[in-house]
């Protein structure tokens, strides 16, 4: 079965605090639902599907649903990280072409630096049998992301001034977004001379770490089509999680190269179509993986396709992250896979801001990377068309 | 402080599960025990009971040689927490996440030859590092 155009997306909204001193976590999934609905038009008696990951407090699915007064006839609550929303929309539109709901919600949010609790993975599961062999070692997410990019700059000559081209790709954008935790433009010396965090990863090249979050609802075609909003069509999905294959340990791609070409097979389009993507920006390094693991450059090529401004709109080959992306606008609950759909959404419509709206954008890309890149992670591609 | 010893940073200790209790056990003896499937003949790491290459159950132990080359490694930079995070793939063909010690991280490279130590964590089990021959 097809996804291809069995679902759009009708509402996108995201939270603007980016500091949630006084939100708890579950008011804040509680905004960004509201948020959804009124830019879709829609109420909450219409919502019959609700989609959330582990960012959701207590049961997640049935908290959620409790919290805010939903009456579901279907929920999932796939878990994989920061790219589990870029799954759930797809999961919705299975969902809806299985005639399980019509209309469904995705929420995510948190207050990770409210909280003060940032930049580790997720708290280790002593059940999980990998980490008694893996945490006495120290394993955080910016040294484990250092190896990729090492090991990224060993096989391919990828250079630190290559990778500081995406953080300054992600500020020219960002310069236009009110909301973004940082407005400023930063130039290729501004990364290389920022403190070393895990060499050979500097503190310009890591996201930031923001409270917040977003929403999207998804529905059938034919409610889709009765809404006043501007029409996204799900054109290709695909999803696909990655490991350390039993020790045979590849630094060199993330799973993006088996969910990108099963969304892009889907969606019957090829990656030069594509005029926007929303690719995920935990590191400069998560950027430049995807770029070359979903076909926009040959692998080992991505440094020489992001420098020169490779990526700014307007300027560059492949707009991305308009918004600012996690490099600079935010990064809730330490998940960046729901803005990085909003901001497609947004290129979509033609609702990006002037500065960075990409002429004719019909076709976009989000793509998310949730875990650690390269070594146990779960990618998921998303292809998006404005009807 | 220029050595990457995790002096100074908590080595948290490995919940031991019971699948791997031997692997445990011959680290606090200096020995690195490694899986190999009886059926398919793959070895593997993390240690399971069920290969993950052919889902047997004949799985068996054995001493690796310890020694391996330097995958990739990424030296954390942040107050009194230098330590270098490693991939060592060994001599039998399986990469393992650890430690490599006793090195100026500057020095390092990947490629390098590296061999096993065995390092106490905090309740005295002892876990694999690497240090530079």
């Amino acid at each position: 079965m097809s996804l291809n155009g069995s679902a759009y997306i009708v509402g996108a909204y995201e939270h603007p605090t980016r500091k949630a001193d006084d939100l708890s976590v579950v008011r804040l999934h509680g905004d960004v639902a509201k948020g959804a609905l009124e830019d879709a038009g829609l109420s909450k008696e219409d919502i019959d599907g609700y989609f959330c990951a582990g960012d959701a407090p207590g049961l997640g699915a049935t908290t959620m649903a409790e919290y805010l007064g939903l009456k579901l006839r279907h929920v999932d609550s796939t878990e994989c990280g920061g790219s589990a929303p870029i799954l759930h929309v797809a999961h919705a539109a299975e969902a809806i072409a299985a005639g399980r709901c019509n209309v469904a919600l995705i929420t995510l949010a948190g207050r990770p630096r409210a909280a003060g609790a940032a930049l580790s993975l997720k708290s280790p599961d002593p059940d999980a049998p990998d980490v008694a062999f893996e945490l006495p070692f120290g394993p955080t997410t910016a040294n484990l992301y250092g190896m990729v990019a090492k090991r990224h700059m060993y096989e391919f000559g990828t250079t630190s001034e290559q990778l500081a081209w995406i953080k300054v790709a992600a500020s020219h954008h960002a310069q236009h977004n009110p909301h973004a935790m940082l407005k400023n433009v930063v130039t290729v010396e501004d990364v290389v001379n920022s403190p070393m965090v895990s060499d050979p990863l500097h503190r310009l090249d890591c996201c930031v770490v923001s409270d917040g979050g977003g929403a999207l609802i998804v529905a059938r075609p034919e409610i889709a089509r009765q809404l006043k909003r501007p029409l996204v069509k799900v054109r290709g999905t695909g999803e696909a999680p990655k490991h350390a294959m039993g020790g045979k340990v590849d630094l060199t791609y993330s799973a993006a190269i088996w969910s990108g070409p099963r969304a892009f097979t889907e969606a019957g389009v090829t990656p030069t179509d594509i005029k926007y993507a929303s690719l995920y920006d935990s590191f400069t390094i998560t950027v430049l993986m995807q770029l070359e693991d979903l076909g926009f450059c040959k692998k080992g090529t991505g440094g020489k396709f992001v420098q020169d401004g490779g990526l700014i709109s307007g300027i560059g080959k492949l707009p991305f992250n308009t918004d600012g992306g996690g490099l600079c606008n935010n990064h809730p609950a330490n998940r960046g896979g729901m803005t990085k759909v909003i901001e497609a959404v947004r290129q979509l419509r033609g609702e990006a801001h002037p500065a960075v709206q990409v002429q004719n954008c019909d076709l976009a890309l989000a793509n998310g990377i949730g875990g650690a890149l390269a070594s146990r992670h779960t990618a998921g591609t998303l292809i998006m068309e404005r009807i | 402080m220029s050595e990457t010893k995790p002096l100074g940073r908590k080595i948290m200790s490995p919940r031991i599960l019971p699948e791997v209790a031997p692997f445990w056990q011959a680290a606090n003896e200096g020995k690195l025990l490694l899986k190999r499937c009886d059926d398919c003949r793959e070895v593997h790491y993390y240690p399971r009971d069920i290969c993950p290459h052919c889902l047997s159950i004949n799985t068996s132990w054995f001493a690796s040689s310890g020694e391996g080359r330097i995958y990739s490694f990424s030296t954390m930079a942040i107050k009194d927490a230098v330590y270098t995070l490693a991939y060592v793939t060994l001599d039998e063909g399986v990469s393992l996440l650890t430690n490599i010690l006793d090195a100026e991280p500057k020095t390092l490279r990947i490629g390098q030859r590296v061999r096993a130590v065995f390092w106490p964590s905090e309740d005295g089990q002892s876990v694999t590092m690497f240090t530079p021959f």
